[in-house]
């Protein structure tokens, strides 16, 4: 696992992504800093954090596209399959050094709120605790991104897909206020959207009869539910999007709560991407 | 040492390797001989672990791959067919990744590369990076990082692919000095190659194994079936007058093989001569004698010049060509019986 996480570290700094990544990330966070705390005076530096949030969007997938995507195209992938690792340590290996890049520019907010205390009044709880979720969002995030780097050998195609299902958490919140909140279209959404995992099932695992089973049961289990209690299902997708929208529950930290139940989120998340990521590398040597 | 029993791989419909089963031992060179989709490269990733069987067991060195993996993975060395480089990286620090997954203690690791890279011959660029390497560079970096932890056994898909001549005969002579300690299994397309290094040679064909035998029998066993080739100076009568008269003391089952059909006279020359001759009869010889001292002699009492006198030889090539087509057509006429049933 050392070695892999060594080497990929190198790899972030031995070429630009890491410096390009970092640098990025400082100079958006100058330009926070010069609006909101020098321009507007305001002793909040978690409005900038939280605002810094949306370059996750440009920078995540930056970061994560060539994690495995890279290794495919150049076929590096063999040596590691044939090399005495198991597929979680080289995946784990990987994700630790993205945390370690992520931690670059975090490192460089962590000193800020000291900075700007030096000139006037720093809320520090909120602000640190809000520079502790957006690196639990960045890692989530990362997660998800290195899932996604490691179903295609393209590393574009895995930047760009990365983006798009960031933009997708990022914009749930907003659009979800515009969905009808009546029960039957909050069913209709939820059946749509077990189609749609089934339609991904499918085309992650080339099985008919696991895909067909879980859209089935997972269809039938929503239409009994639909059918015993229909005023559950009122503006149940609305608040289910607000629930699970990564950008969203980083608002408790801003507003000063230590919310555990987004930290546990955050983490179930990063669980929950790097074991697909193991398991999309594992799934190639079935293939 | 490596034990490969009944491997089946299927990918989709199309069975890649279809019931593997051999033994590799200790301290040889075993070349891998296949025309291309044959499965050798799907073989020998399943033997490093890079692939999963559908059916079928794998032991290296006592270890089955797939119970096994991280014991069985540290007795192999492996070169698949793209070298598999990081090309952000020197000779010298891909190969302490390589050392470090390989879990080499740390203190060895400088020596041990050092040793390595003087091996394969590339101290001389190892502080360059891999990616403004040259082809033959990268593949001996490959073919150094397989080597990396001294592993028992090496695998080496094609290693000797778009380097020059002066390369591959260091590559070589650097696998023949590797089989002295080492079990090296290699595939090649280039049957030379495979005759003046291997010990053993495999070949398979659309996923069976077709033949299991040392270069030399192999080659001696089709030769019994190649023919001599003979100029001589006059005309096809007298041609065939000689040669029946040299063949009469034979036995008439021999003697069907030499006919006028194969005489051939090329006018343009002048009155020359061309027919083939079997080259090898059941002893080798005519009366105790090399067929080819009777016919220099025969020709040579009616003053007639032996222009040219050839054998075809059976080369590995040509053992080759022999048993994968044959077996390509059986598969063919398989094919078609199961189509016919269903």
């Amino acid at each position: 696992m050392t070695a892999v996480l060594k080497r990929e570290l190198a790899s972030y700094f031995n070429s630009m992504t890491g410096y390009v990544f970092a640098a990025f990330t400082i100079f958006i966070t100058g330009i926070y800093i010069m609006i909101y705390c020098f321009k507007n005076g305001y002793p909040y530096f978690e409005y900038v954090v939280k605002s810094i949030e949306f370059f996750y969007l440009i920078t995540i997938p930056v970061l994560t596209m060539r994690a495995v995507a890279e290794e495919k195209r150049q076929k590096t992938d063999q040596l590691l399959y044939a090399l005495p690792l198991s597929m979680t340590q080289i995946v784990i290996g990987k994700y630790l050094a993205m945390a370690i890049v992520l931690l670059v520019p975090v490192a460089e907010l962590l000193i800020m709120p000291v900075i700007l205390s030096n000139y006037g009044n720093v809320v520090m709880a909120t602000s640190y605790s809000s520079i502790f979720a957006y690196y639990l969002l960045g890692l989530a995030l990362a997660a998800i991104g290195l899932f996604i780097s490691s179903l295609t050998e393209n590393q574009l195609v895995a930047a760009v897909i990365t983006f798009v299902a960031a933009l997708v958490c990022y914009l749930m919140t907003g659009l979800a206020t515009y969905i009808p909140t009546d029960a039957v279209s909050s069913y209709i959404s939820f059946a749509v959207i077990i189609l749609l995992i089934g339609i991904a099932v499918w085309f992650l695992t080339k099985n008919k009869y696991a895909a067909g089973g879980i859209l089935i049961v997972a269809e039938a289990a929503l239409f009994i539910l639909y059918l015993f209690s229909k005023t559950s299902f009122e503006g149940l997708l609305h608040k289910v999007l607000n629930k699970i929208s990564l950008f969203a529950i980083t608002d408790n930290f801003i507003y000063g709560i230590f919310d555990l139940t987004a930290v546990v989120y955050f983490i179930t998340v990063i669980f929950l991407f790097i074991f697909l990521a193991i398991q999309s590398m594992e799934k190639r040597r079935w293939s | 040492m490596v034990e490969v029993k009944n491997l089946v791989k299927v990918y989709g419909r199309k069975k890649a390797v279809d019931g593997l089963t051999f033994n590799v031992e200790e301290n040889q060179v075993y070349g891998f001989l296949g025309p291309n989709g044959a499965g050798k490269s799907t073989t020998m990733n399943i033997i490093t672990g890079c692939l999963s069987a559908t059916e079928g067991t794998v032991c290296i060195n006592g270890h089955d791959i797939f119970e096994e993996p991280y014991e069985a993975k540290r007795q192999i060395g492996y070169l698949p067919e793209q070298p598999p480089l990081y090309m952000d990286m020197t000779p010298k620090e891909y190969l302490t990744f390589v050392a470090q997954a390989k879990k080499i203690k740390k203190a060895s690791i400088p020596s041990a590369i050092e040793g390595i890279m003087r091996k394969t011959s590339i101290l001389n660029v190892k502080d360059r990076l891999i990616k403004n390497l040259s082809k033959g560079y990268k593949q001996r970096v490959g073919i150094a990082g397989a080597l990396v932890g001294n592993p028992p056994v090496i695998i080496l898909d094609e290693p000797t692919v778009g380097l020059d001549p002066k390369q591959i005969i260091e590559i070589r002579s650097l696998i023949k000095e590797l089989g002295k300690n080492h079990t090296v299994i290699l595939s090649s397309h280039i049957l030379s190659e495979v005759n003046s290094i291997c010990d053993k040679i495999l070949i398979i064909s659309r996923g069976k194994l077709i033949a299991d035998d040392t270069p030399e029998n192999l080659t001696k066993h089709f030769r019994e079936g190649s023919m001599l080739n003979v100029l001589v100076r006059c005309g096809m009568e007298t041609a065939i007058e000689v040669m029946d008269k040299l063949m009469a003391g034979l036995p008439a089952s021999e003697k069907n093989i030499w006919s006028s059909e194969n005489a051939k006279t090329d006018t343009h020359l002048g009155e020359v001569t061309r027919f083939k001759v079997p080259l090898y009869n059941e002893n080798n010889t005519i009366e105790g004698k090399d067929i080819r001292d009777s016919i220099f002699k025969a020709f040579g009492e009616r003053n007639i010049t032996v222009l040219e006198m050839s054998p075809e030889k059976a080369s590995l090539e040509q053992v080759f060509l022999e048993l994968t087509a044959s077996s390509t057509e059986e598969e063919y006429h398989e094919d078609e019986a199961e189509e016919e049933e269903m």
